[in-house]
């Protein structure tokens, strides 16, 4: 399976043949708290890096999720909107929120890979 | 971090540190907002057996001399005299112009009032007070007390063994009593509408209390956050978040804590705005609300008619764990505030359908 790569909004993308799934990570999971809620975006729809597109909501607060690359949503994950504990329990797993065609096949790869990540984390402790 | 360096700590600080809470800033406090287990879980146990909560950032003081019942009615509209030894009451502290300055619980000790105000009012709280006592009345603040809140269906049968006298209590009664050799003054009383107990005790012995308490059967540390989701689900008010100076007691449904006597003599700081507005009505009223499906409508969201205008606004919302989905407080226009209403939230720019609801959103389980 395809390394990991990360986004200073502390999100997860593995590039997966021609999609890049997407969701957040488990130090993410652990500062929201226990999700109850997630809005997701409608497939289909073209999106710019940066843009807001999700939205998550733990018992404490509603956080925006955003798509970490160019590109247009394929598949959401439908299973997060009967059972959000999903994103507490496999974060990196079946706790996906959606994937993304790349507009541009190497922006994955310029994403950080999971050490600096790591060290990403720990410069905001 | 940087922003907890100069707050304020409990006397269970270490023990907090010491069992995982996430320290958080709250009226000046660093405070658990929750512990290992999570909201979720701390909310459950709550509901379930019984969770030790460190409210130890409250204002706690005495009101000592003759006269002292009196002498708190010129600042409150309860009726503090006729409140028998060994008692507790809900009141409010009252602006000259009818808005609530604070929310307070008091309790007669038979020579003297015990008093415990928001963290957030305290000296505010207190200098008020002060500022209307005759001589002979003096206010002792307590900063050397801790207060513990034990909440929970298992509460009793849990402390039961060490505090017998506070299991004789009901309700809202008072106590003085020793568990394990320490002094405590503990009310059936707290925030979450559950059974249970708030326990004053001195600084010195509060984490050895704590420790006593965390292990009782069925007894786990729960932080604010459940806190708050409790108190929500219980439809009980967040001074400065569901209430402040600009709201008044009849728009925040909180009559009922004006005393019957008091109601007659008018004799309370805002008495005419209360009066007025208990004989006309006022133009909104403090409601609950439950959106449908599962996402949860945050404090500061616009209330609409269906398809129409404003017609209110959300004080406190998020999800209810014991409820099993989102519910919400806040003001509405007194011709949409009826139980049943359909009105619309406003989250993200799209209308969320709602109705109004009666509060409690879970009943309240009182050792009445």
């Amino acid at each position: 399976m395809p390394e990991l790569k990360y986004t200073q909004d502390h999100e997860w993308v593995r590039a997966d043949g021609d999609a890049a799934t997407i969701g957040i990570t488990d130090h993410a999971q652990n500062a929201l708290g226990d999700v109850v809620f997630v809005d997701l975006p409608e497939v289909g729809r073209e999106v710019a890096a940066g843009e807001a597109i999700a939205v998550v909501e733990s018992v404490k607060a509603a956080s925006d999720v955003y798509a970490p690359i160019a590109g247009r949503i394929v598949e959401v994950n439908s299973a997060l909107t009967d059972d959000p504990g999903l994103i507490n329990r496999e974060p990196t797993g079946e706790g996906w929120f959606f994937k993304i065609e790349p507009a541009d096949a190497g922006a994955v790869a310029a994403l950080m890979d999971e050490s600096a990540y790591a060290a990403f984390v720990d410069s905001q402790a | 971090m940087a922003e907890t360096e100069s707050l304020l700590e409990t006397p269970l600080a270490g023990l907090h540190r010491a069992l995982g809470g996430r320290m958080v800033a709250f009226a000046g406090y660093a405070m658990p907002v929750q512990y290992p287990a999570g909201i979720m879980a701390e909310h459950l146990h709550v509901r379930s057996a019984a969770g030790l909560f460190d409210v130890s950032h409250m204002g706690q003081a005495e009101l000592l001399g003759e006269g002292a019942a009196a002498a708190l009615e010129r600042v409150t509209p309860a009726d503090i005299q006729a409140l028998k030894p060994g008692r507790q009451r809900y009141g409010l502290l009252m602006t000259p112009e009818g808005g609530i300055f604070d929310d307070f619980m008091v309790a007669n000790r038979g020579d003297r009032l015990l008093l415990v105000v928001n963290a957030s009012r305290k000296h505010d709280d207190f200098a008020l007070i002060e500022s209307v006592l005759p001589a002979g009345v003096t206010l002792r603040r307590l900063p050397d007390r801790a207060l513990l809140a034990l909440q929970g269906p298992g509460a009793a049968a849990a402390i039961g063994p060490l505090a017998p006298a506070l299991i004789a209590l009901s309700f809202m009664g008072v106590a003085e009593t020793e568990i394990e050799g320490i002094p405590v003054i503990a009310s059936r009383s707290g925030y979450t509408g559950e059974d249970g107990w708030e326990i004053s005790a001195p600084a010195g012995e509060a984490e050895r209390l704590a420790r006593i308490l965390l292990a009782l059967p069925g007894v786990q540390p729960a932080g604010l956050g459940a806190r708050d989701s409790l108190r929500l689900e219980a439809g009980l008010c967040l001074y400065g978040t569901d209430i402040d100076e600009a709201t008044s007691p009849v728009e925040a449904a909180l009559t009922w804590s004006i005393g019957k006597r008091r109601r007659m003599a008018w004799d309370f700081p805002g008495a005419e705005r209360v009066r007025e507005e208990l004989a006309n009505g006022t133009a909104r009223v403090r409601v609950g609300l439950r959106p449908e499906g599962r996402q949860p409508a945050r404090g500061e969201t616009m209330i609409h008619a269906p398809g129409g205008e404003t017609i209110g606004s959300i004080t406190s919302g998020g999800f209810g764990p014991s409820l099993g989905g989102p519910m919400a407080m806040g003001y509405v226009a007194r011709s949409h505030a009826t139980d049943g209403t359909p009105i619309e939230l406003i989250v993200r720019s799209k209308p969320l359908a709602a109705r109004i609801a009666p509060m409690p959103f879970v009943p309240h389980r009182y050792a009445r």
